[in-house]
């Protein structure tokens, strides 16, 4: 039952990626990585991996993903010169896949990676941990210095996604903070000595 | 039962599909970047079908990682994407010769 289970998945993955690099429109091609992405978050639940299905649904399927589509769908892109040669690289991309397939499947049925041989590794897992609290517990004990880093990264990509994307139109209203920290009391208060008004008198 | 193998065959057929996905959608920078996280996904599925085999969960916080980087490597991709469009009006890969490459 679990293998029937698995091979729906996969079956339902593998067109997904197909449609996913033959879609004509790339608003179907974001769509189709959707399913894609739902069904590998399914195989890696099954797999024992239940915190990374929730993240890749959380982050690809909710983040990466909307972005993907809010950029398709922003740029005016002309489908019909982007399919331009499509059949003609057909040619050399499908051999090249086919042949790669058959060298790993060469690689994986001959019996090297069978896990029984293969070395124990230093983070065995124990029968009796929620995968998350696991997972948890390993990220900020063991591998405390590579989270940081990729805190770093993402921060990186923060910044360079906005100094890509930000531009600066003539015309526009925006506050320059150099001016307003460097502005001093004469530069916009000025007293003006009045003269008295003895008539309307100040209560 | 499903095995090892099951994992690293699916994970073998998804990263062939991005590698001819790259090839196919030669002219289309969006398709491009989506061929590319095919090709991560298939990468994350051997990680994960090793951890889960072996008993060890070093591959599953490598996947953490792993998807950490892949999500800023699209979200600079799609920015670089962004100002590229409005620079040159296409996204076409062969429009990019500014730099006589």
């Amino acid at each position: 039952m679990t293998l029937f289970i698995f091979y729906c998945f996969a079956a339902v993955l593998i067109f997904a990626a197909t449609m996913v690099i033959t879609a004509r429109n790339p608003v179907h091609a974001a769509m189709y990585l959707v399913l894609a992405f739902f069904n590998s978050a399914a195989l890696w639940i099954m797999a024992g991996a239940e915190f990374l299905g929730i993240v890749l649904v959380l982050v690809y399927v909710g983040a990466v993903m909307v972005l993907f589509l809010f950029v398709v769908m922003m740029l005016d892109i002309n489908l019909e010169k982007l399919r331009e040669g499509f059949v003609r690289h057909l040619y050399i991309g499908l051999p090249i896949a086919v042949v790669m397939v058959v060298q790993m499947l060469l690689v994986v049925g001959s019996g090297i990676m069978d896990p029984a041989t293969l070395p124990s590794g230093d983070l065995p897992i124990p029968e009796d941990a929620g995968n998350t609290a696991l997972l948890g517990s390993v990220l900020y004990t063991v591998y405390v210095y590579p989270f940081e880093l990729a805190a770093v990264i993402l921060l990186v990509a923060i910044i360079a996604a906005i100094m890509l994307t930000l531009r600066r139109r003539e015309g526009t209203k925006h506050q320059d903070p150099g001016r307003q920290v460097k502005v001093r009391k004469e530069d916009r208060l000025r007293t003006v000595d009045l003269p008295r008004n003895q008539q309307s008198g100040s209560r | 039962m499903i095995g090892l193998s099951h994992y690293l065959v699916l994970g073998a057929l998804l990263f062939a599909l991005g590698m001819a996905g790259i090839f196919l959608n030669r002219k289309n920078a969006i398709v491009l970047l989506m061929s590319i996280e095919l090709i991560l996904l298939a990468v994350n599925f051997n990680f994960i079908g090793f951890s889960t085999f072996m008993g060890d969960l070093a591959g599953q916080v490598f996947v953490f990682f792993i998807l950490t980087v892949a999500a800023a490597e699209s979200a600079i991709g799609l920015a670089i994407m962004v100002a590229l469009f409005r620079n040159r009006n296409s996204i076409d890969v062969a429009d990019l010769d500014t730099m006589k490459g």
